[in-house]
């Protein structure tokens, strides 16, 4: 018994949209808790909490499919990136508690300083390990045998560093954007500055990471500025200049619906570019999607359940989206 | 690494710790998630407001349990990579499809549509509510059902080989999943699940009763049918659950008879006649049950049905094989012992209704109001029964829990372990305050006005919503 290299692909594919989804969609609630001190008390912020409240868990739920997919079809690499990034993980973890009970608890108390801090505290220490657990698995990590083979601290560099404040402020930049199209008056006025604020920090940000990316190792640097990588990896950065060009002119035009979407459509060039670092590597330079692959009867059999409740499960969150729709007011507090 | 002891017992304790506390919360919101639908049900059918005050009531302390038992159990995901990576990697084949399962088959459904049973009665309409209400109570079983297949098929392991690479990988996914204990552990788990929400809801009830009888007042309607409808949950699932249990000591004697010798606290076999050991001080070091209180043949009856069976003992088992016999034997003793109680309960209850005073008899509302957190106990009891009592396996018989461990120093697990008890403590420590606080309110009428603090739940609505109340958090 042995992975089927076929559904290797399909299932580096699915833990792909997985994690692509979550960021995306978890990415802006998380960029609400983030952007929460910079929000007034009252109205503002019960407006911003109240655009995700229905739709926080089940963003959330892909996370959960992240890691668990990883687990399941990619278990030696499971294995062997959870030790590495240990510390990170469980503070994500932690962060992750603090902010989904700060849903629950803040409208519970008369303490809501306490729980808005937690909400505040636990969304950007969730993602800002996010970005960490990125940076130090793009760094690399050692590995000898079928495990982790370095310290609890390895994770730990100015680049991982770099990587986590750029997810903090990508997200922060979801966040606004989510807000622009879902608020409206002096709450989506001040989304609207807060998107400009976080669309250049993000730009900045995700920069300096393109730039500093390749130097991490030559296989990196070959694949971005030698052929024949060149002629993949190219145009990600001229589209993603296209895409902040149209993502300027929107905010500029005061759109909608538009600086969200142009906002999903930079991550989705971050994530290919990040795909074309990394592919066909599970663990950078150590362990291929090949290598690390579950057996092939695991293979199939889970994808019979992907193909038949992967749709169902993005037609009812569709559904709940749509129920949830419109302009989340303020002049319902007055 | 994988000698270093102390890293080792971390971890275990790390996992029992989070297990622990995340159990807390399902085992509650899989019985209220239940308990909501036929409320819910209930009112659609009768037209009657007090089903939905009841409703209401419970949807709210439901909300804050099922937010906790979903944020401990993202850390759970992840536990099996931190902290037992090297079982990860071997078992991931078998295990990591089951859990995939899980994932999208229930967690997605939960939280799908927990957002419309919180905030979108107004939305939806009635009937499409009451369908979301169901789909998250049944979410809820559906994930019960596939984290037991996994543990089940950690217990009694089949269906399975093992490749060049050290991998476990299925030979026969039906016999992974339909694994001999699997029935048997998924029955006796989700009732002790609906008897833990019964005797939770049953105590809420009590309180009521006791504190309006002492304010001489009249107890509310709907006090009373949450009281009646816990009452007759425990009597009915109390009886049902003392069998179900059974069942499943009979299937582990047959696929792990030394738990059986371990949680009975036989050291030494018996050729016939085994007697039953209610209590003694168990000595791993000498193999031996000091200061035993034990009924002769007794032992032989209840798992063999026959009072000349002969029973295994540890004696039987290589000592390198042995579970230590002081938490499952102890903690066995503690959950026979509450499900003795709560059949009591149930009979008492069942006996005052009959009679026409189960409103008007303290002295049971007293004991129903201490059970309270009796359910509780008693699943954690089980719990440290079953996990502790097939040791030192990881996989029964195939598996060793030190050989499971992640290539980790003492000091990391140390800490993390440390974050998460100060973490765990404050947080669900504040949450369970919170639903006590809730719970110390009696369901009224007059509780069901909007409250300005909670606009927010319903964002843009009209103000002239059709159903002119919040429901939420």
């Amino acid at each position: 018994m042995a992975p089927d290299p076929g559904l290797t692909l399909v299932w580096a594919g699915i833990i792909g949209l997985a994690i692509f989804v979550y960021v995306i969609t978890d990415g802006f609630d998380l960029g609400i808790g983030i952007l929460f001190p910079v929000m007034a008390p009252g109205p503002e912020r019960e407006t911003a909490i109240a655009t995700i409240k229905p739709v926080w868990d089940a963003n959330q739920t892909w996370l959960v499919l992240g890691g668990g997919g990883v687990f399941a079809a990619f278990p030696l690499a499971y294995a062997i990136l959870m030790p590495a990034v240990y510390a990170p993980l469980i503070m994500m973890l932690l962060g992750l508690i603090f902010r989904g009970v700060a849903f629950k608890f803040r409208s519970r108390t008369t303490r809501i300083w306490l729980w808005d801090f937690a909400f505040f505290g636990g969304s950007t220490l969730a993602a800002f390990c996010q970005g960490v657990i990125l940076g130090a698995v793009l760094q690399g990590v050692k590995v000898s045998g079928r495990s982790y083979a370095g310290g609890w601290w390895d994770w730990l560099s100015p680049f991982s560093l770099l990587t986590g404040a750029s997810v903090v402020a990508a997200y922060a930049l979801l966040g606004a954007c989510w807000l622009i199209w879902r608020t409206e008056g002096a709450v989506q006025d001040h989304a609207y500055r807060m998107a400009w604020r976080g669309g250049a920090a993000s730009i900045v940000a995700v920069g300096a990471v393109s730039l500093a990316t390749p130097f991490l190792n030559h296989d990196y640097f070959s694949r971005w500025f030698e052929a024949p990588g060149i002629y993949f990896s190219a145009p990600v950065p001229l589209l993603v200049a296209v895409t902040a060009f149209f993502f300027v002119r929107a905010l500029k035009r005061r759109a909608e619906m538009a600086p969200f979407f142009l906002a999903q459509a930079l991550f989705l060039l971050t994530f290919i570019g990040l795909g074309i670092s990394i592919f066909p590597w599970a663990i950078p330079g150590q362990v291929t999607i090949w290598q690390a692959a579950t057996m092939a009867n695991a293979q199939s059999f889970m994808l019979v359940g992907v193909g038949l409740l992967l749709p169902v499960i993005l037609g009812y969150t569709g559904y709940a989206y749509w129920l949830f729709r419109g302009k989340v007011g303020v002049e319902f507090y007055g | 690494m994988f000698d270093d002891i102390s890293a080792l017992s971390l971890a275990r304790f790390q996992f029992a710790f989070t297990v622990s506390f995340h159990f807390i919360f399902p085992a509650f919101s899989i019985g209220l998630a239940s308990y909501l639908a036929v409320l819910e049900g209930l009112w659609l059918k009768t037209g009657r407001d007090v089903y939905l005050q009841l409703f209401k009531y419970w949807l709210k302390i439901f909300a804050i349990a099922f937010g906790m038992g979903v944020v401990s159990g993202i850390v759970m995901a992840y536990q099996f990579g931190t902290n037992w990576a090297a079982f990860s990697d071997k078992a991931g084949p078998v295990i990591g499809p089951l859990m995939a399962y899980e994932v999208l088959s229930a967690f997605f459904l939960e939280s799908g549509f927990l957002g419309v049973m919180l905030f979108g009665l107004d939305r939806v309409g009635k009937k499409l509510h009451f369908m979301a209400t169901c789909l998250v109570a049944f979410g809820t079983t559906v994930s019960a059902f596939w984290i037991i297949v996994v543990n089940s098929w950690m217990q009694t392991p089949q269906g399975y080989a093992i490749a060049a690479n050290g991998q476990f990988y299925a030979t026969n996914w039906l016999q992974v999943i339909f694994n001999p204990s699997m029935p048997y552990r998924l029955t006796h788990t989700l009732l002790g699940a609906y008897l833990t929400t019964a005797l939770v809801v049953g105590a809420v009830g009590a309180f009521h009763l006791l504190k309006d009888r002492k304010l001489g007042r009249a107890a509310q309607p709907a006090t009373k049918i949450m009281f009646a409808m816990a009452m007759a949950m425990v009597a009915v699932t109390a009886p049902l659950q003392v069998l179900a249990g059974h069942e499943h000591g009979v299937n582990t004697l047959a696929h792990q008879p030394a738990k059986i010798a371990a949680l009975e606290g036989h050291y030494e076999s018996h050729d016939r006649r085994a007697p039953l050991i209610l209590f003694g001080v168990p000595d791993d070091a000498a193999q031996q049950m000091h200061y035993k209180v034990e009924i002769p043949a007794i032992g032989s009856l209840i798992l063999q049905h026959d009072l000349e069976a002969s029973t295994m003992g540890l004696d039987k088992v290589a000592p390198d094989n042995r579970a230590k016999v002081a938490l499952p034997f102890y903690a066995f003793r503690v959950m026979v012992g509450l499900g003795m109680l709560m059949l009591l309960l149930g009979a008492w209850a069942a006996w005052g209704a009959w009679r026409g005073r189960l409103f008007e008899t303290p002295l049971l509302h007293r004991l129903a109001l201490a059970m309270g957190p009796a359910g509780f106990v008693a699943v954690l009891a089980g719990w440290i029964t079953t996990e502790t009592g097939r040791q030192p396996f990881t996989i029964f018989g195939v598996l060793r829990t030190a050989q499971s461990a992640s290539p980790l120093d003492a000091p990391a697990v140390a800490a993390s372990l440390m974050a998460f008890i100060l973490v765990y403590f404050f947080v669900f420590g504040v949450g369970s305050w919170f639903i006590l606080k809730l719970m110390a309110g009696e369901p009224t009428p007059a509780e069901q006005m909007p409250d300005p603090e909670q606009a927010a739940d319903v964002g843009a609505l009209p103000p002239d919503a059709p159903f002119g109340f919040q429901l939420a958090e």
